[in-house]
């Protein structure tokens, strides 16, 4: 079998390597590893409950708004409070969670994952940090790869702005300050709230000029990628942006038959056969498992845990986010959706691909957008955003949120006022996670096998595969493997 | 033609938040950082940079070790996370070697290194307590490894944009870097937060805020800011948006080498002594 190593992946968060193993042309095996061990859930032992919404964030500096974000319910529930959160102190958790997902969306798109469709090279010329990239699969006539390379380094701005944005109400960004268990550190004004419309309204402007038309000429002119990359099928969403009543983005379940269910986080569980964990953690709840490394355990090739849920492989983030609103026909996402699928010709079960990963987001930005700007009209200002906390001596919370890659959770345990136990599942450990117990693989290895690789020498698929996922392996990731392990380079063998 | 000043940002154990503050920068913006000259008749070359580069796997290896071996005491290294150290680094690898013995081998090789953020400058969050993969800061692991090439510290969880531009014109313009006794320009960490600071006045007449969302000073509610030394007041954050006490959150202390340890619990009030007393520079 012909091996390909990509190491390291770049234009992702944090550290990872991908092993593919070819057979006639195809991929037949595929392992995602991450690189990079910090031990989060270790340094959180024993702090002060409070500073894990800061210190959760420094998970990742791309999307830390929902580390602040979950961690912020997570003690809102162990601190028996979730129902006393004031109404402005919930808007500007949105705002604040909004802006981090247009940020992270349109970077992800236009900077991230645009190298693999536009030659960057020839507009800018062959200048670091265009040059050196894979070669050949670039579609797009002149004219029009121009027009996106001009895009690339708009959007550069309007990510900036959308960190702006951010910043009103989270006073900076990276890692705000604005969350806090019990509320909002700052009660709005009507400045404030002046400052966050004009930014909001130049960033929409944005969306629907370039974000919208941009998906779509891409998505044209690289129709075959509808059919690569199709994953496990299987997809889930905790439901995301607390509203008074439920959810604006509706959590549940959709199976491989296309079946509606509701979710329920009993049925929550990591799995570690094939990660250097110990077994007899295997199979737990969050709310009981413990992180035992054991880097020594025979057959596993990751520290990426497998978190599954019924036992079973599901993808998390914006397709699968799509997925579940278009099943529940939540109107705001099909309102958008439609048109799209429309436009490109499309069934929602033909959705579910590389292609399709990227039209989620630009969906999830036009809802966003429009969503946002109702939420900032219902901040009251003057209104109080906070309340009391008291730290119980002993306590028990969790809360589950959507991040810009899918769905994320925080549970914790106090003891003596202290966190005595934290654990974090990231999306990115659904979609990047190994084999299970049973042996079944995870989502972005699900959707590498069988795919069939054109050039080796410049393995486009590999990668535009695995971007499209938009993995954060520093969330995911908890140890690296360096004994014997051919994860050292890009090679063909 | 302008002058070209090869730069490697190479990344560590960290978030890459120090990168994403950089794409934040609004007084350059980041297209004028890659693409214009940045001081008259000198530009920077990003050779390296993880987030942003259109190569990957063996091609972009290729490129740092071309680099160091071709620029040898020409380039700028610009170090983003802390380095592992325990069991030989193994908890963190880049390219088949590992993130220390990339640090080292480029680090030796470097004109100037430039360790931005907490994590590089003094360990950070990696490396807090129990600091489970023995992190440490660049320098210290130069130090530990007879490297002398200079390092400036541009601590901060992340940096503002404004100090790592602001540091990368100064030293290419040749002017004195000033450093203090931590290794920080004191052209941007030169003054306490406490002294700058809008909330000051109520400092002074003791009228401090009890509850979050109240007006008045916030060391009550465990602002760390006189004794941390940045600009944050008078630069404020994200194009001067806000910043953290704008945001009526106390300051965290995330420029200091006690960040996070002793500068936390964030939110209860901590003396002078409780936060120096047990040096806790990695
Ligand atoms: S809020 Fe902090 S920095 Fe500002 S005056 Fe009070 S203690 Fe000093």
């Amino acid at each position: 079998m012909k091996k390909i190593v990509i190491d390291p992946i770049t234009r992702i968060e944090g550290h990872m390597a991908v092993e593919t193993f070819l057979e006639g042309g195809k991929v037949k095996e595929a392992k995602s590893s991450g690189t990079l061990f910090r031990g989060f859930e270790i340094i959180l032992k024993n702090r002060d409950p409070r500073d894990a919404a800061r210190i959760t964030q420094r998970i990742c500096g791309v999307c830390p708004a929902i580390h602040a974000y979950t961690s912020a319910l997570c003690l809102d529930d162990a601190f028996a409070i979730k129902d006393k959160i004031p109404h402005n102190a919930r808007v500007i958790r949105n705002l604040i969670l909004g802006s981090n997902f247009l940020q992270s969306h349109i970077l992800h798109f236009y900077h991230l994952s645009i190298p693999d469709y536009v030659d960057l090279g020839k507009v800018v010329g062959k200048v670091a940090p265009f040059t050196p990239a894979y070669e050949g699969d670039f579609r797009l006539s002149d004219e029009v790869n121009a027009h996106l390379a001009t895009h690339y380094l708009q959007a550069l701005d309007i990510r900036r702005i959308c960190q702006e944005m951010l910043a009103v109400f989270g006073g900076k960004m990276p890692h705000n300050v604005g969350i806090i268990a019990g509320g909002a550190t700052l009660i709005p004004s009507v400045d404030r709230i002046n400052d966050f419309k004009g930014k909001l309204k130049e960033i929409r402007d944005f969306v629907d000029n370039a974000v919208l038309p941009d998906v779509l000429t891409v998505a044209k002119a690289y129709r075959d990628y509808f059919e690569i990359g199709k994953g496990c099928g299987s997809f889930l969403s905790y439901g995301g942006f607390v509203l008074d009543e439920g959810r604006f983005l509706k959590s549940g379940i959709v199976n491989s038959d296309r079946q509606f269910e509701e979710l329920d986080p009993e049925n929550i569980a990591e799995q570690v056969k094939h990660s250097w964990y110990a077994d007899s953690e295997s199979g737990k709840n969050p709310s009981l498992e413990e992180t035992i490394p054991s880097p020594e355990k025979e057959g596993s090739y990751s520290f990426i845990k497998s978190p599954r849920y019924k036992e079973k492989v599901y993808e998390v983030g914006p397709l699968a986010r799509l997925m579940v609103n278009y099943f529940t026909r939540q109107e705001e996402i099909t309102r958008v959706a439609e048109p799209l699928l429309k436009e490109l010709g499309l069934q929602i079960e033909e959705v579910p691909s590389v292609m399709g990963r990227h039209l989620s987001r630009a969906v999830e930005c036009k809802v966003l957008v429009e969503a946002m700007s109702t939420w900032v009209e219902e901040l009251v200002p003057g209104e109080p955003v906070y309340t009391e906390v008291e730290i119980p001596e002993e306590g028990e919370g969790y809360g589950l949120a959507e991040a810009p890659r899918g769905s994320c959770g925080h549970w914790i345990k106090i003891t003596d006022k202290k966190i005595a136990r934290y654990q974090v599942i990231t999306p990115t450990a659904w979609n990047a996670s190994p084999r299970d117990d049973k042996g079944v693989p995870g989502p972005i290895e699900q959707a590498l096998i069988g795919t069939e690789i054109k050039d080796e020498g410049n393995p486009f698929e590999v990668v535009r595969i695995v971007r499209a996922f938009d993995p954060c392996l520093a969330c995911a990731v908890h140890l690296i493997d360096t004994k014997g392990k051919d994860l050292g380079k890009y090679r063909i063998a | 033609m302008s002058e070209e000043y090869p730069v490697v940002w190479f990344q560590g154990a960290g978030c890459t938040g120090c990168s994403v503050s950089l794409l934040n920068s609004a007084s350059l913006k980041f297209k004028d950082i890659l693409l214009d000259e940045i001081v008259p008749g000198k530009k920077l070359n990003l050779r390296f940079h993880p987030t942003v580069m259109a190569g990957q796997g063996e091609m972009i290896i290729n490129v740092l070790r071309d680099t160091k071996e071709e620029k040898k005491g020409e380039y700028i290294l610009i170090v983003e996370g802390a380095v592992p150290t325990l069991n030989n680094g193994i908890f963190g690898a880049v390219g088949e070697k590992t993130i220390l013995e990339r640090v080292l081998e480029l680090g030796k090789n470097a004109f100037i290194t430039v360790a931005v953020g907490n994590c590089a400058a003094y360990g950070g969050i990696p490396a807090a307590k129990p600091n489970p993969t023995g992190c440490k800061s660049v320098k210290r692991v130069f130090e530990e490894n007879g490297i002398d090439t200079l390092v400036v510290n541009l601590p901060g969880c992340p940096p503002h944009p404004d100090w790592m531009v602001g540091t990368l014109s100064v030293a290419l313009r040749g002017l004195p870097l000033d450093l203090d006794e931590i290794g920080r320009p004191r052209l941007f960490y030169g003054k306490t937060i406490h002294e700058n600071c809008e909330r000051r006045a109520y400092f002074d007449k003791g009228k401090f805020a009890q509850k979050f969302g109240e007006e008045g000073c916030l060391y009550e509610l465990g602002c760390k800011g006189p004794y941390t030394s940045a600009d944050c007041p008078l630069r404020e954050w994200n194009n001067g948006v806000n910043w953290v006490i704008g945001a009526g959150s106390p300051c965290l202390g995330c420029v200091e080498p006690e960040f996070p340890d002793n500068t936390s619990p964030f939110y209860r009030k901590l003396s002078w002594e409780e936060m120096k007393n047990e040096k806790n520079c990695n």
